[in-house]
Parts: C-alpha cells; sequence; structure tokens
C-alpha cells in the first residue's frame, strides 16, 4: 500500500477548545489538505467513544497515518499511539497537533485568528505526518533497585510497600533520623493518636527490612540516565555512594512557612501551630487565653493556594488544649474553614462543641495584634472586638521545601511557581513527573495530610513497580543513523554526543561513526552540527522539519 | 495606522520537548494569553535544529525565528542547549552578513515551569519584528535578490568548515589543542567572520553561474561584487573542483560549474 491516506481528528474537548475556535471548520479543512482521506470533528478524542472512533476509522477507510489535534503530546500522545498500535497502525504514523494548550488556551480572545492559527498548525501536521516513517521500539534492562528520596511518613511507606513487593530499594534522609515533618508533630488529627508512635513503628519495620537500605544524613548530588538507567550519586557527608537505579520516587516534603514580620511573632508569645505543638507535647503551655489566626501568608497575593492542613490542625490544636485545661478559653479567627471530606466537618462540628470560639474575619480586615491583645473585625456581628491574649498562635502554610528546586533541576523535573513539584497530568498522572520513572508522594507535590501522604505513597510505589515488575522498558526507536556512504569519519559527532552514544569504528568502507542504539537518547545535536550531513534523525527528520516550515510558509496568505 | 502597526508578522518557533514545550503548554494551562503570530515546531532539544532549517524559514519568507530550549545547565540531553547557542551565534552572523537583521533570530531559555515567561516572550518577540517589519524590510534589497543571498546564506552554513568551526568552538576556545594552544574567543570569532565571508562570497557566486558560462566580469556584476574579489574566489573553487573553465572569450576565461 504505497497511497498515503491520512485520518484527522479534531477535537472539541468539550469548550476548551470548541468554545474559542471553529472546530467543525477546522475539521472541513483538514478534509480539503492533500492526502487526507478522513477528517471528522469529535467532543472528547480521548473518551472511549473518540479512541472507538479512531480506531473504526483506521480499519474501514484503510488510514496508514493518524492525525490528532487537540491538547499536547506530553499527556495524551502514549494513549494515541496505542490506540493507533490496536488498529494495527505504527504508533509512530501518528502525529499530534497542539490546538488546545498552545492555541484555543492562549488566544481566547481571538477566535478568528486563532482558527487561522489552529489550520496551519493542522496543515503543517499533516505535511510531517505524511513523511513519518514506522519505528520498532528498543528494549532495554530495567534496574531492579528504586531510591527514595525523603524518608518521612510518605518516602518510608512507600519504601516499605516497594520493598514488601520484593524490590531493593535506598532510603536517602537529609537529617540524621528517619521521620521527617512527623517529628516536629505532637498529635495528629482527626484520630489523636501520638506522630512519633507512628514514627517509631515505621522505622522499627523499616530496620527490620532486609531489602531496605537507609542512608540518613544523605543527599542526592547527581543523576544521569533515564528510566530503568539512572546513574545516582548519594553525598553522605565525606563518602560519596554510586549506585544503580531503575525508578526515583520524591517525597522530600515540604516546609512551614516562618511568619517573620506578620501578626508580631515573635516565636514566645505569638508563635506559629508547629511551635505551640512542641509546647503541647512538653506540658509547657501555660496559657488561659489562646487566639488563633488562620490563613496566615497564604490565601494571599503571593500565595494564593490553601495548605489545607492548617484548619484541622487548629481544631486538633485548640481541642488539646480545652482538654488539658477545661477553663482556657480559645479563639479561632479565620476567613473560611476548610474542613473537606466525609470526617473533618464532624471533626469541625465537634470542636464548635468544646466550646471554642469561631470568629469570621474578611480578607479586607485583617486582625491586629497590638499589646496584649487581638482587634479583629467580627464579620458577621459587624463590629470590631478586642480579644486579650495569653498566646497567640499562627496558622502558616506548608511552603515548598528550600531545596527542592535544586533537587527539580538534578532531577530535571519541573516545579509549580510556588516550588511544589509539578505533576505530568493533574487528574490522568497525578503522581508522576512527564519524565519516564519518576515519581512522587506526599508534601512534596502540594500540602497534604499524614492519610493522604501514605495513599500518595502506596500510589507511587505502585506505578513505581509497574516498571520494576516488567524487567524492562521500551525505549524510544526515535534515534540517530548514520548513513555510512556519506560519513567522513571526521568524529565530530562524537565530540558532541552527551551520552558517549556514538563511536568511531574502523570498516571496510574506513573510519565510519556508529551508533550505540540503546545509549541514543534521540536529541538530534549530532545530525544539526553534522559536517556532511550524514545522519539522519528518525522522526524528527529533516524532511519532516522542512516539510512543516514549508507549509507554515505556504499557509501564510 | 502605519504599515508596522498594521503588519502581522508570521513567526515560527522551535521548541524543546523537555523544558520550552512544557512551558508553553503551562501558558495555556494558566491561560496567559499572547498573540496568534507564532506557529510552533515540537523537537527533542533545540540543538535538533540544524542551522540550514531556519535559513530556510526566511528563504520562504516567514518573518521572526524563535529558537527555545531549557535554561543552560538544565537540557534534558545535558549539553544540547549549548551547541543551539552556538550555532544560532554564527546563524546571525551568517543572517548579518546576508543583509538581513539578525534580531529576527531569537534564541532564549523557557524551564517547564515557565509558562508566564514564555507568553512574554512570544509577546516581545512579535513586537520586536512587527517593528522590524515584512521579511527584508530592513534592507534595499529587491525580493529577488534577497532570496538570492538569503540562499546563498543557507548553504553557508551547509558548509563543513564551518559547521566543524561551530562544532568544535568550545574545544577551541576552551581546551588547548594537541600542541597546548588556546584560541581567545575574539581570536575565534574574527576567524568565523572571515571563514563567513569568504564561504558565501563562493556560495553566491556558484549559485549565479547556475547553468551559465559566465565571464568574471559578467560574474561580478551578478554577486555586486568587484571583479577582482570575484577572481581571487575563482581561483579557489577551481582549485576546489567546484568550476572549471570552459573557454575564452574576449581574453577573459568562461567558468562553468562543475559536474558532479
Amino acid at each position: 500500500m504505497n497511497e498515503v491516506r491520512v485520518g484527522v481528528f479534531v477535537c472539541h474537548c468539550g469548550t476548551n477548545i470548541g468554545g474559542f475556535l471553529d472546530v467543525p471548520g477546522l475539521a472541513k479543512y483538514a478534509l480539503s489538505l492533500p492526502n487526507v482521506v478522513f477528517a471528522k470533528d469529535n467532543q472528547y478524542t480521548c473518551s472511549d467513544a473518540g479512541l472507538t472512533e479512531i480506531r473504526n476509522a483506521i480499519a474501514e477507510n484503510k488510514l496508514n497515518r493518524a492525525v490528532v489535534a487537540s491538547c499536547t503530546p506530553r499527556t495524551h500522545e502514549p494513549l494515541f499511539r496505542s490506540i493507533c498500535k490496536e488498529a494495527g497502525l505504527n504508533p509512530y504514523l501518528f502525529q499530534f497537533v497542539n490546538i488546545r494548550d498552545q492555541c484555543s488556551w492562549v488566544h481566547m480572545q481571538e477566535r478568528e485568528r486563532a482558527t487561522e492559527k489552529a489550520k496551519a498548525l493542522i496543515k503543517m501536521g499533516v505535511a510531517r505526518a505524511v513523511l513519518l516513517e514506522p519505528l520498532e521500539e528498543i528494549e532495554v534492562e530495567v534496574n531492579p533497585r528504586a531510591l527514595v528520596i525523603g524518608g518521612g511518613i510518605a518516602g518510608m511507606t512507600c519504601a516499605l510497600s516497594l520493598a514488601n513487593r520484593g524490590f531493593e530499594v535506598k532510603l536517602i534522609e537529609k537529617e540524621d533520623r528517619l521521620g521527617g515533618t512527623l517529628n516536629n508533630l505532637y498529635m495528629l488529627y482527626p484520630t489523636h493518636e501520638e506522630a512519633s508512635k507512628l514514627v517509631q513503628a515505621k522505622t522499627k519495620e523499616i530496620e527490620k527490612n532486609p531489602k531496605i537500605e537507609v542512608l540518613t544524613s544523605s543527599e542526592v548530588e547527581d543523576v544521569k540516565g533515564f528510566i530503568g538507567n539512572y546513574d545516582v550519586t548519594v553525598r553522605q557527608g565525606e563518602k560519596e555512594r554510586f549506585f544503580k537505579i531503575g525508578v526515583i520516587i520524591v517525597a522530600t516534603g515540604a516546609g512551614t512557612l516562618k511568619p517573620v514580620g506578620m501578626y508580631g511573632y515573635d516565636g514566645e508569645n505569638v508563635i506559629t501551630q508547629m511551635e505551640l505543638e512542641r509546647m503541647l507535647e512538653k506540658g509547657r503551655l501555660n496559657a488561659d487565653t489562646v487566639v488563633m489566626i488562620q490563613c496566615v501568608g497564604s490565601r494571599n497575593e503571593k500565595r494564593t493556594y490553601c495548605s489545607k492542613v492548617c484548619c484541622p490542625t487548629a481544631l486538633k490544636n485548640a481541642m488539646l488544649i480545652r482538654e488539658a485545661n477545661p477553663d482556657a478559653q480559645v479563639f479561632i479567627l479565620y476567613k473560611d474553614m476548610v474542613t473537606q471530606g466525609t470526617s473533618y466537618e464532624d471533626y469541625y462540628g465537634k470542636a464548635r462543641e468544646t466550646g471554642i470560639t469561631f470568629i469570621k474575619y474578611s480578607s479586607e480586615k485583617h486582625p491586629v495584634v497590638e499589646n496584649g491583645s487581638v482587634r479583629v473585625y467580627d464579620e458577621f456581628l459587624g463590629e470590631e472586638l478586642s480579644l486579650p491574649y495569653d498566646l497567640v498562635v499562627l496558622s502558616t502554610p506548608m511552603v515548598a521545601h528550600p531545596d527542592s528546586a535544586d533537587l527539580a533541576q538534578k532531577l530535571k523535573v519541573p516545579v509549580d511557581k510556588y516550588g511544589f513539584f509539578l505533576e505530568a497530568h493533574v487528574k490522568l498522572r497525578p503522581i508522576d513527573f512527564a519524565t519516564d520513572g519518576i515519581y512522587m508522594c506526599g508534601c512534596a507535590h502540594w500540602p497534604t495530610n499524614v492519610g493522604e501522604s501514605i495513599s500518595q505513597a502506596y500510589g507511587a510505589a505502585s506505578r513505581a513497580s509497574i516498571p520494576l515488575s516488567v524487567g524492562h522498558v521500551k525505549t524510544e526507536p526515535s534515534i540517530a543513523v548514520v548513513d555510512e556512504d556519506e560519513c567522513s569519519g571526521c568524529s565530530l559527532c562524537e565530540l558532541t554526543c552527551p551520552f558517549k552514544a556514538i563511536r568511531i569504528e574502523e570498516t571496510e568502507k574506513g573510519r565510519k561513526a556508529k551508533v550505540i542504539a540503546a545509549s541514543c537518547k534521540g536529541c538530534g545535536a549530532c545530525g544539526a552540527g553534522c559536517p556532511q550531513k550524514a545522519i539522519t534523525m528518525r522522526h524528527f527528520t529533516d524532511e519532516q522539519l522542512l516539510a512543516q516550515v514549508i507549509t507554515l510558509a505556504e499557509a501564510v496568505p | 495606522m502605519t504599515l508596522q502597526e498594521s503588519f502581522e508578522p508570521d513567526v515560527l518557533g522551535f521548541l524543546c520537548n523537555w523544558c520550552s514545550y512544557a512551558g508553553a503548554d503551562l501558558a495555556g494551562v494558566s491561560r496567559f494569553q499572547y498573540p496568534p503570530n507564532v506557529r510552533i515546531i515540537r523537537v527533542m532539544c533545540s540543538a535538533r535544529v540544524d542551522p540550514t532549517i531556519v535559513l530556510e524559514a526566511f528563504i520562504r519568507g516567514l518573518d521572526g525565528v524563535m529558537l527555545l530550549g531549557c535554561h543552560l545547565g538544565d537540557c534534558h540531553y545535558m549539553t544540547g542547549n549549548y551547541y543551539t547557542e552556538r550555532r544560532v551565534k554564527t546563524t546571525k552572523k551568517v543572517l548579518k552578513n546576508a543583509g538581513l537583521s539578525p534580531e529576527r533570530l531569537l534564541i532564549d531559555w523557557v524551564s517547564a515551569s515557565e509558562g508566564e515567561r514564555f507568553a512574554t516572550l512570544v509577546k516581545d518577540f512579535t513586537e520586536r519584528v512587527r517593528k522590524l517589519g515584512p521579511l527584508g524590510n530592513e534592507t534595499d534589497l529587491e525580493p529577488q535578490q534577497l532570496r538570492a543571498r538569503l540562499v546563498a546564506a543557507k548553504e553557508t552554513l551547509a558548509q563543513e568548515k564551518i559547521r566543524w568551526l561551530v562544532g568544535r568552538e568550545r574545544e577551541l576556545v576552551e581546551d588547548k589543542n594537541v600542541f597546548g594552544e588556546k584560541v581567545s574567543q575574539e581570536e575565534f570569532d574574527q576567524l568565523m567572520l572571515q571563514t563567513i565571508e569568504k564561504e558565501f562570497a563562493k556560495r553566491r557566486i556558484l549559485l549565479s553561474i547556475g547553468e551559465d558560462a559566465l565571464s568574471v566580469k559578467e560574474i561580478a556584476q551578478r554577486v555586486e561584487a568587484s571583479p577582482r574579489e570575484v577572481l581571487r574566489n575563482m581561483v579557489s573553487l577551481e582549485r576546489d573542483g567546484l568550476v572549471s573553465v570552459v573557454g575564452i572569450e574576449e581574453n577573459s576565461p568562461k567558468y562553468r560549474r562543475a559536474e558532479g
């Protein structure tokens, strides 16, 4: 079958694309393009219905190229490729066109021009699709060993979960003992069990497990490689340790905002919830009137997010204060009480019943701490109250760990604008990174409570154990290939390749460059610099890129 | 409205899969708005982009090209963006030599978490190209002349000598060669510029000869250069086996492109 038959599927993505571009118009346009024999728009191309349509269209129309114009290849290319494969089409004959993240979402006020842009992008995509070639994936073995970075509750749980499945785990902790944030907490809401007991139990379990090696006072220094084949350097004091690792789990936790310069914070009479925990633990609390202020440094312009754990924490600590000293008066000044889920609203109700006073303040009028009392404008009463206090407790949000940016760089994974690690997809791949073989759990991702951290840890362990169990991964076949007749053996490519994936060898035809397929990562740096233009980058060939460029220029009116 | 204000530039962006493309996606997720002038081509690494492809974009009439990669030190392929940086530096010199403003080519870095920065870069670059005007606005050249010069520029960037120099720049400037010598950045830049000028002049001559048999004087007219300079290049081209003398007319030799 020599005739190239392209099918184009244009996605509305509900109103995400359909609301901003003329999607039926795009499908109609696609059908007018050379080699396109089928084009259709659908509500959600990634839904079962959408995928079935692709499968059927490939069979019914004898398509040998498939183009989907929708969201982004970074999240959905694997899905569409797998559907092509199911339908008997080589997955490398699939082409993605991004008309959502890089078009409809960024030109929301310019329907006409955005639609024109989408047309050009589809035309470019079809032009490339026509030139695509079928490729077969290369299999690479996986080192049966996981690296868990961070020995808090998430990291400990994840390490245990992996070890219990029979995999070797290296658990790296920066401090000199396991436990992480839990080491600074007293009781856990909503069950009121001691954090230290949980840490002790987990630590004991880890120590007993022969599959886990714990490296405390250690930090990851360097990470090279890819899924299944990471070379990791860990620094432990003066010592450097090297590990061959298959998968990596980021469980580095978060910090807590220190409210320096806010509400008269002094660490003595005005303290944080974290500092209160330590006082409660040691039974050193001596205050009859305690005023707690919520949302200190969060849900504001600088940090718009809700840290979520601070409301239940305040409730718990307020109840603990009342338990220890039934005469104590506790006020909680809040913007909104966030107690989501099936049990926390009851927990909130219970706190109200115990006689804690809740006062709602507005975002415009923040409470003021001065001269031994807190002035607060009560939204419901509509008047300002003055509350004399013995102790003020500030509920500050969790913030990204200051080291996370550095680790992100070493792992080459992204962080969000607050510095928390960013998942591959907020709904579809919530604990994966976009980079294969790296996962996350716990507060490294966003503020979570202990229960959520543990759930995520199980999730991450489960995700990470897939490549470990299978024992091999398929790597991209989009690698460099040398045309020996053109190659002059000059060795510039050997010098350029950062992965030592090309070497010069003596052949019958003289000195020639050879690509080591399993080592080549497909960046294309060698080919774009080859003096003889003797290197072809599979799946990103000069012809394919030029076709896109030329088509774009033609699409220009 | 002035010409510049009503002019909508056509901008092409090559984005690397790991950082800048992800940054562009994040701009979308965050709904940062930017002008729809830019069309994006995804590559795995910015280092995939052969400078000749950039030139092809200009030859085909696009007004601006942006190459965005990971921040230096963050490249998913470790050193890819350093190659991109050097190649773009040379490409800009070649553009300038051909008469085009090097400002039409942008290289910058966008991380996966810099959606806002991506949107700003696109906005700023689109405005920059809008101010420059349609391709060639900065020159007095006729469209045909400009095109001929850009084709020669593209061929210049395909030359072995140039590609060798670009590929070895870091080594030459930062490390010592086998004789223990080091080239200073200024010396290197000077050498590069000379090589570009020489190669460009030769490519211009070869392209202008086409299928014809021409004298030095005729060639000089076609490439807008002095006969003396052309003659010097003809000698060199003949030595490289790229042209041959096919006859003598009125005391001056006629040159034709060599076969093969």
